[in-house]
C-alpha cells in the first residue's frame, strides 16, 4: 500500500462504494440468479437457480422438467419394439447404448439369449456410442470453461464415429438398431477396418485434448479442487459412471456385472481417480474414451461368426416377470426395471437414468462455491436433458 | 432357446441365496416374502412399518449405493392401449389386480433398489401402500431418494413422510391428477387412438407365427 | 496529418477535414481488418473450419454484411432501463471515444500524427481507463443481473490490470528517456545495440519482461480470454453487453476489436520500433533527415507490426479457457505487478550503469 498509494487507494474505495451501492440496491441477503432454462452453457433446458451472497452461491436448486416427454407413461401402451424406438431418445448423445438395457431385461424375461455374434457386435456399438457420447463432453468441456477451440474437433472426431454407426445400423443419432433376441442386421462389408482406422483418429483426438485442454494450467486451476464429492457421499446419492469412479470407488458394472454382452472377452482396465473433485471426472472420462478404443479394436479381431438374430417369433409376447438390468453407460448406470404381465407391451417400465441421479448432488455440491465453479462443477458431471427429465 | 444349460431343473444361485439369508437374517420379520431368481437378482418384500428400518439395516449391511425409488401400480389400465376403434363400444376389460414377484395385497406398492459396489449384488425391495397413500421417507438413510421420492409423490400421489421438500418434480405445481396411475389415461391415445392396428394387412407371402418364446 | 507530405500549405480546415479521416480510417481499418484476419478466418482455421466463405470472395465482405445486419435492426432499450435511457445510449460511445482518443497520440511517420504530446505515453494510459467507465454504465444502466455482474467483474479486472500496464511502459520510458511517442520510436531505431545499428535497438529485446507483461495486461484490458469473465459468455450470456443489440451493438464489438488494433500500435510504437526501420538502413541521422517517402510508408510498417501482436493476441483468445475472478486479480496483483516492479528497478539500475 505504500508504493501504489494513490492508485490503488482510489481502486479500494471505488470497489468499496461499488459494494456499498450493492447492499443498498439489492437488500443485502444477496441475489437470485436464474441460470437457463434458455443458456449457452446447460446442456439442455436446465434451470438451476441460484442464491447468490457477492459471488458466492448460498444455496441453488436445480429445477429440472422442462423436457419431460412422460416416456414410462408411453412405454405401457407400446410393444416391446415400439419400446426400444422410444428409448433411443433418453441419452441422445450415446444412443445405442440406451436400447441395450431395456432388450436385455426383455431377453431376460423370454428366457432368450443372443447369439455369440451379436453380442459382440452389441458391445461394439455400445463402446462406440461411448465414444461419441464422452468425446462431444470432452469438446463441451472447454466451451463451458472459455477454450472455443476444443469443440470443433471433437464434433469433427465425432462424425467418424456417427458414419460408422449410421454405416452398421443406418442411423446417426437414434439408431433403434436392437431387436429381442439379436439386432436388425449385420455388419456391412468393410466395417471392420473402417473401425479401425476411426479408432486411430480418436486416439489422436484423445492426445490432443489432454494437450490443449487438461495440460492448460488455466484448465487446471479452474478445475482442481472444485466441487469435491467424497466417496460415501456419491454413494448415497447414487452418483455413477465416471462421477463415481473419480471419487475412488472402483466399480464398473461393465467388468463387475455377468451380463450376455462381450465385454470380458477384452482386456480392459477401469480408471479411477482419489480427488473427486471437477479435474477427476473430467480426467477419468478421457481415459475411459481412450480404454473403449482399445475394448472396439480387441472386439473388432474377435468378432464370432454365426446368425446375428436368435429364433424369436414374430410376434413376440413377453410371459409374465419383473426383470432388472442396467449397464455401464456413457453417462453412469441405466437400468430399466420392465414388469411384464404377458404381453406384447410391457406393463410398467421403470427408466433408472443416470443424469437424474447426477444431478440430484448438485444442491449439495454447490453450497459456498464461486458462481464461474457452478459451471465448471455442471460441466464436470456431464449430464444430458433427455436422461434426467425422460 | 432357453437360456439354462440342464434342462430338468434350475441351478441355485449360491451366492444370493446367501446373501438373502443375511439380509432375512438382520431384517427379521419385516421380511413379508422374498424371492430370489438365479443369476438375476434379489427380492423382498416388506411390511410397511419397517420400510425405513429396512434401509438402515441395508445400508450397514453393505448396501450403500442408491438405485432408484419409484412405484408400481398393478391396476390393469382401463382404456387398454388406445389400440381400437373408437366408434365400436369399449370391450370388456379385466381389472383384477394382480401383483407380481414377491406378491402383495394392494394396488400400489412402492419398489427400490440398492446395491452393494464391487461386489454388483443388488436387492429390489417392495413395500405395500395402503389407502392413507403414504409411507415413510427414505431421505434421511439415503440422500439421493429425495429426487425419487418426489416424482413418485407427483407420478402416484404416494406420500412420504419425513420428506423435507415434497413439492413436483417435472410437473407444474398446479398440476391436478397423478399421472403414471393406470387410471390416468394418455391423452394422446384417447384424443386419437394409434392408426396402426386400425388395418393392418399380413405383408405378401408371409405367414404369421403364433408360437409360445420358451 | 502535417502537410509535410504535400509541398503546399493546406488550409486549416482541410488539414482538420484530413486529420478526421485519418483517424476514422486509422481506427477503422484495423479493427475491420483484425475481425476478418484473425476472427473469421484464423479462428475457423484453427477450428478445422472454413469461416465465412459466402459474402464475397472467400469471405471478404462478409464484415459488410454483418454491419449491415446490425444496422437494420431494432432499436431495444429495455423497459426497466427507461428511466436511464439515455445513459444507457451513451455507453457504447464512451467505449468507442477512448479508442478514438487513444489513435490521437500514435506516430504513424515522421511527420504522419495527430498530435505530438511531450507526456504522449501518460495520456495514452490515462485515457485507456475512459472505457472503464462505458462498461461500468453499460452494466449498471441496463437493468439486468447479469449485466451487473459483468459489469462489476469488468470493473475490477480493468484496474487492477491498469497497474502491470503502466509499470510495463515505465521500464520503456526509463530506457528511451521521455514520454514522447514520436522520440520513442526515434530512440528505438537510431539507436544501436553493443554498437552495431544493423537492428536499430528495439525495446522489445532489453524490456522483453515489460513486454510480456504489457501484452497481458493488454490482453486483460481487452477482456479478452483468458481474462474475459466479464463476458463471460457461458455463464453471463453477455455480461454487460448483454441488453444491447443493434447499432449499439456494433459500437461495442468494433470497439473492442479497434481498441485492440490500437493497443497493438502502441506496444509496437513502445516496444518494435513503430513506424520505423533502423535508420542505419538508409543512412539516416535524426527524425528531420528521414525522406518524405517515409510518411507513407510508415503507416504501412506500423500496421503491419500491429497485425503481428494482434496475431499472438487473437492466438491466446482462441486456446485457453479462462480464469476465475479471483484467480485473474491474484495473478496480477501478486505476480504481475511484483514482476515489472523489479524490471523498473533493473532498468534503472542499468541506465545508470550504462
Amino acid at each position: 500500500m505504500t508504493m501504489l498509494g494513490d492508485r490503488q487507494q482510489l481502486a479500494y474505495i471505488a470497489a468499496q462504494a461499488a459494494d456499498a451501492r450493492v447492499n443498498v440496491e439489492l437488500e443485502t441477503e444477496g441475489m437470485t440468479l436464474n441460470i437457463g432454462p434458455q443458456h449457452p452453457a446447460t446442456h439442455g433446458t436446465l434451470r438451476i437457480i441460484a442464491r447468490l451472497d457477492g459471488e458466492q452461491v448460498v444455496w441453488a436448486e436445480p429445477s429440472a422438467g422442462y423436457m419431460h416427454r412422460g416416456y414410462e407413461k408411453l412405454t405401457e401402451v407400446r410393444t416391446y419394439p415400439q419400446v426400444t424406438a422410444l428409448v433411443n431418445r433418453i441419452d441422445w448423445l450415446g444412443s445405442f447404448a440406451n436400447e441395450v438395457p431395456f432388450i436385455l431385461a426383455a431377453e431376460k424375461l423370454m428366457g432368450v439369449e443372443a447369439p455369440a455374434r451379436a453380442q459382440h457386435i452389441r458391445t461394439i456399438l455400445f463402446e462406440l456410442s461411448r465414444i461419441a457420447n464422452v468425446s462431444l463432453f470432452l469438446g463441451d468441456l472447454g466451451v463451458q470453461l472459455g477454450a472455443v477451440t476444443p469443440v470443433f474437433f471433437a464434433f469433427r472426431d465425432r462424425e467418424y464415429v456417427l458414419n460408422l454407426i449410421e454405416a452398421a445400423t443406418g442411423g446417426r443419432f437414434h439408431p433403434n438398431f436392437d431387436r429381442i433376441g439379436g439386432l436388425k442386421d449385420d455388419l456391412p462389408a468393410g466395417f471392420i477396418d473402417e473401425t479401425r482406422n476411426v479408432m486411430k483418429k480418436l486416439r489422436t483426438f484423445c492426445d490432443q485434448i489432454e494437450d490443449l485442454l487438461f495440460g492448460n494450467e488455466i484448465f487446471q486451476s479452474r478445475t482442481r479442487g472444485i466441487g469435491v464429492i467424497p466417496k460415501d457421499v456419491a454413494l448415497q446419492y447414487g452418483l455413477s459412471g465416471a462421477n463415481l469412479r473419480a471419487s475412488g470407488v472402483d466399480w464398473d458394472l461393465r467388468r463387475d456385472q455377468d451380463l450376455p454382452m462381450a465385454w470380458n472377452k477384452a482386456d480392459w482396465k477401469v480408471w479411477t481417480h482419489p480427488d473427486g473433485d471437477s479435474f477427476a471426472r473430467c480426467w477419468v472420462r478421457l481415459q475411459e474414451v481412450r480404454e473403449s478404443t482399445k475394448i472396439v479394436d480387441q472386439l473388432l479381431d474377435t468378432i464370432p461368426a454365426g446368425p446375428v438374430m436368435a429364433k424369436v417369433p414374430k410376434i413376440i409376447k413377453v410371459p409374465e416377470g419383473e426383470a432388472w438390468v442396467s449397464t455401464e453407460n456413457p453417462l453412469g448406470e441405466m437400468g430399466y426395471y420392465v414388469v411384464s404381465q404377458g404381453d406384447q407391451g410391457p406393463f410398467r417400465v421403470k427408466i433408472r437414468s443416470a443424469s437424474f441421479n447426477n444431478i440430484s448432488i448438485v444442491p449439495w455440491v454447490l453450497k459456498g462455491v464461486y458462481v464461474p465453479d457452478i459451471i465448471t462443477i455442471l460441466a464436470s458431471l456431464y449430464f444430458i436433458l433427455g436422461d434426467i427429465d425422460r | 432357446m432357453s437360456s439354462t444349460e440342464t434342462p430338468t431343473e434350475a441351478p441355485r444361485d449360491e451366492r444370493r441365496d446367501a446373501e438373502l439369508a443375511r439380509i432375512v437374517g438382520a431384517l427379521g420379520s419385516s421380511v413379508v416374502d422374498s424371492l430370489v431368481k438365479p443369476n438375476d437378482d434379489i427380492w423382498i418384500r416388506v411390511s410397511a412399518d419397517a420400510w425405513k428400518s429396512t434401509g438402515e439395516t441395508l445400508k450397514s449391511l453393505g448396501y450403500s449405493y442408491f438405485g432408484f425409488l419409484s412405484a408400481i401400480d398393478w391396476l390393469p389400465s382401463p382404456f387398454g392401449k388406445g389400440e381400437e376403434d373408437p366408434t365400436e363400444p369399449a370391450p370388456e376389460r379385466d381389472s383384477t389386480i394382480k401383483q407380481g414377484y414377491t406378491g402383495g395385497s394392494t394396488r400400489f406398492q412402492v419398489i427400490a433398489r440398492v446395491m452393494q459396489p464391487f461386489s454388483s449384488l443388488g436387492v429390489n425391495i417392495k413395500v405395500d401402500v395402503d389407502d392413507s397413500m403414504a409411507i415413510d421417507s427414505w431421505c434421511s438413510v439415503y440422500a439421493g431418494a429425495n429426487w425419487h421420492e418426489r416424482e413418485t409423490h407427483e407420478m402416484f400421489g404416494i406420500g412420504f413422510h419425513g420428506h423435507p421438500d415434497l413439492r413436483n418434480m417435472y410437473l407444474p405445481t398446479d398440476f391436478e391428477g397423478f399421472p403414471l396411475r393406470k387410471d390416468f389415461p394418455l391423452l394422446a391415445r384417447i384424443v386419437k387412438p394409434w392408426p396402426g392396428i386400425v388395418d393392418v394387412e399380413p405383408l405378401p407371402g408371409d405367414n404369421e407365427e403364433e408360437g409360445d418364446a420358451s | 496529418m502535417n502537410s509535410a507530405l504535400i509541398a503546399a500549405d493546406l488550409a486549416y480546415w482541410a488539414q482538420s477535414l484530413l486529420r478526421v479521416l485519418g483517424g476514422l480510417v486509422a481506427v477503422l481499418l484495423p479493427a475491420g481488418t483484425v475481425v476478418y484476419l484473425f476472427l473469421f478466418k484464423m479462428m475457423s482455421f484453427m477450428q478445422s473450419r472454413l469461416g465465412p466463405m459466402e459474402a464475397g470472395p472467400y469471405g471478404s465482405m462478409q464484415l459488410f454484411a454483418e454491419v449491415g445486419k446490425w444496422l437494420q435492426k431494432e432499436d431495444i432499450v429495455p423497459a426497466n432501463a427507461l428511466p436511464e435511457a439515455r445513459i444507457f445510449k451513451m455507453a457504447p460511445l464512451i467505449v468507442l471515444a477512448s479508442t478514438f482518443l487513444l489513435v490521437a497520440v500514435v506516430p504513424f511517420g515522421p511527420d504522419a500524427w495527430f498530435t505530438d504530446f511531450e507526456a504522449g505515453i501518460f495520456y495514452a494510459l490515462a485515457v485507456s481507463s475512459v472505457s472503464v467507465l462505458g462498461i461500468l454504465i453499460a452494466g449498471w444502466s441496463s437493468a439486468n443481473k447479469y449485466s451487473l455482474l459483468g459489469g462489476l467483474r469488468a470493473a475490477g479486472q480493468l484496474i487492477a490490470y491498469e497497474l502491470p500496464m503502466v509499470l510495463a511502459v515505465v521500464g520503456v520510458v526509463i530506457q528511451a528517456g521521455t514520454m514522447n511517442l514520436q522520440q520513442i520510436v526515434v530512440a528505438q531505431n537510431a539507436g544501436s545495440m553493443f554498437g552495431w545499428d544493423g537492428a536499430g535497438n528495439p525495446y522489445v529485446l532489453t524490456q522483453f519482461v515489460a513486454f510480456i507483461i504489457f501484452m497481458i495486461a493488454v490482453q486483460a484490458e481487452l477482456t479478452q480470454t483468458p481474462f474475459d469473465m466479464p463476458i463471460a459468455e457461458s455463464e453471463l450470456v453477455s455480461g454487460y453487453m448483454t441488453e444491447y443489440s443493434g447499432f449499439r451493438f456494433l459500437i461495442f464489438f468494433i470497439g473492442e476489436f479497434a481498441t485492440a488494433g490500437v493497443f497493438a500500435m502502441i506496444a509496437s510504437v513502445l516496444f518494435l520500433g513503430g513506424w520505423g526501420v533502423p535508420f542505419a538502413w538508409f543512412g539516416w541521422t535524426d527524425i528531420n533527415s528521414i525522406d518524405n517517402w517515409m510518411n507513407v510508408v510508415g503507416p504501412l510498417i506500423l500496421f503491419t507490426k500491429m497485425i503481428v501482436l494482434v496475431f499472438f493476441i487473437m492466438w491466446v483468445r482462441f486456446s485457453f479457457p479462462r480464469f476465475r475472478e479471483d484467480q485473474l486479480q491474484r495473478f496480477a496483483w501478486k505476480v504481475l505487478i511484483p514482476v515489472s516492479l523489479v524490471n523498473i528497478m533493473v532498468t534503472a539500475v542499468l541506465k545508470v550503469a550504462f
